[in-house]
């Protein structure tokens, strides 16, 4: 237990929260990294799942896609990028965090827009909308809860794998385990793990929280889940 | 450490390097040993703990959020800080590596547990009673064979994310393929992250395919 006191020492000491190597810069980068990979990965892959829920093609290539995604290990990637071309950095870092959250952002949207109600979508049709408002009006905001959903996951799920971006000299809070671990400071080591792991249940939280305000979703259909 | 072997494409620091795997099939093979006794012992282990878990959680149905909750946050911790987090008590140990694992498949097995279970139909259910089934009776010969898909498909799910996760456990001396990875990123040692990195993912698709094999 001597660990843990010394661990709540060091994160509720001012010192170590100050500075270029201190805990408000690291959590700064972790943020950082966090919100450039989703980003990217949202732009990269809500398209394609919502294009592929739509066109009701390609359920198999959008499942195949996620159960690979959870076969290959973002260490493998992380480093096989960083000894390959793009070496050491932010960039790698940030495309290996990227690829990782593509799998369940294609998977959850394509499932979102797929699950609607084929009744909802026929009335639609049959009031004359085309495809394009079809889409708008009707599958995107019923989809919407699913998508989220899937924009939850995905960023909590980079929030925590982004510790291990320290694994190659990246930034992020993951530098205090990894730091900690070669210079057998215990204290760093379960206190950089206390702060992702806070982190990562607040940035849950605070989408749950959003996610619910921007849906709103009605009651009865929660059911459904 | 890496390039004193012989042979052109081990100098050359290639990706795919046949003498690499010739020179180190013995440590390559140790890792992979490693790397299913890490995943063998720890999804039967979370599946065992998530059946007790589900079990209660049918018994007390208040208990269910609660459980979800747990079992998610569990989830939520990233694995490198939970293996740190249980450095203080199992130390550099398999057990620790171990006992990570075991947490993450929870989350993923109790929640395909519980929906298979669910979703078997209550007149299926009401029919076996008026037959007079117990509920140990019930529960073996009707609720798991009709649960069967979708309780496979969590197994299924948890042991390939376990394969991948098991990596990490690198960074205090037992992930099995993912030491390889994690020394070929010290050494810049091409062709041993990229074999280390294929068997792995080998490893999880062979896995998920003797499952499905089972099915």
């Amino acid at each position: 237990m001597s660990t843990l006191t010394s661990a709540l020492d060091w994160l509720t000491t001012g010192a170590s929260w100050r500075g270029e190597e201190g805990i408000a810069t690291r959590l700064g980068e972790h943020v950082m990294l966090t919100a450039t990979s989703v980003a990217i990965a949202s732009a990269v892959a809500l398209p394609i799942g919502i294009a592929l829920g739509h066109l009701g093609r390609g359920g198999t290539l959008a499942i195949n896609i996620s159960n690979i995604g959870r076969a290959v290990p973002t260490l493998a990637v992380l480093v096989l990028l960083a000894i390959g071309p793009l070496g050491i950095g932010d960039l790698t870092t940030v495309l290996a965090l990227t690829l990782f959250a593509i799998a369940p952002l294609v998977t959850n949207s394509y499932v979102g827009i797929s699950e609607v109600d084929p009744g909802a979508v026929q009335a639609a049709r049959g009031m004359g909308m085309s495809g394009g408002q079809v889409l708008r009006r009707v599958e995107l905001p019923l989809a919407l809860p699913m998508i989220f959903l899937g924009l939850r996951l995905a960023t909590v799920q980079v929030v925590a794998t982004a510790t291990i971006a320290a694994l190659i000299d990246g930034g992020g809070l993951g530098r205090f385990v990894v730091d900690g671990l070669a210079n057998h400071e215990q204290n760093k080591v379960v206190g950089g793990a206390i702060l992702v792991a806070v982190l990562a249940l607040m940035v849950d939280g605070v989408l749950f929280v959003l996610t619910r305000l921007l849906t709103r979703v009605p009651r009865p259909t929660r059911a459904r889940r | 450490m890496a390039i004193a072997a012989s042979g052109t494409c081990l100098e050359r620091n290639a990706w795919i390097c046949g003498d690499y795997v010739r020179t180190r099939s013995d440590e390559l093979w140790t890792a992979t040993r490693e790397h299913i006794s890490l995943t063998v012992s720890s999804v039967p282990l979370g599946l065992v703990i998530a059946a007790v878990l589900v079990l209660f959680a049918r018994r007390y149905r208040a208990s269910v959020p609660w459980l979800g909750g747990l079992t998610n946050v569990l989830y939520t911790v990233p694995s490198l800080a939970f293996f740190a987090l249980l450095l203080p008590v199992t130390g550099l140990s398999v057990t620790t590596v171990r006992i990570g694992l075991v947490a993450y498949t929870l989350v993923i097995l109790f929640r395909g547990l519980l929906a298979g279970l669910d979703a078997v139909p209550d007149d299926v259910r009401e029919a076996a009673r008026g037959m007079g089934y117990g509920p140990a009776r019930l529960l073996l010969t009707v609720e798991l064979p009709l649960a069967l898909p979708a309780i496979m498909a969590a197994i299924r799910v948890a042991t390939v994310s376990t394969i991948a996760l098991v990596t990490v456990g690198a960074v205090i001396g037992h992930g099995g393929l993912g030491n390889l990875i994690y020394d070929g990123l010290n050494s810049s040692f091409k062709s041993e992250v990229l074999t280390a990195s294929v068997l792995c993912i080998t490893l999880a698709i062979v896995a998920d395919l003797l499952l499905v094999a089972v099915q």
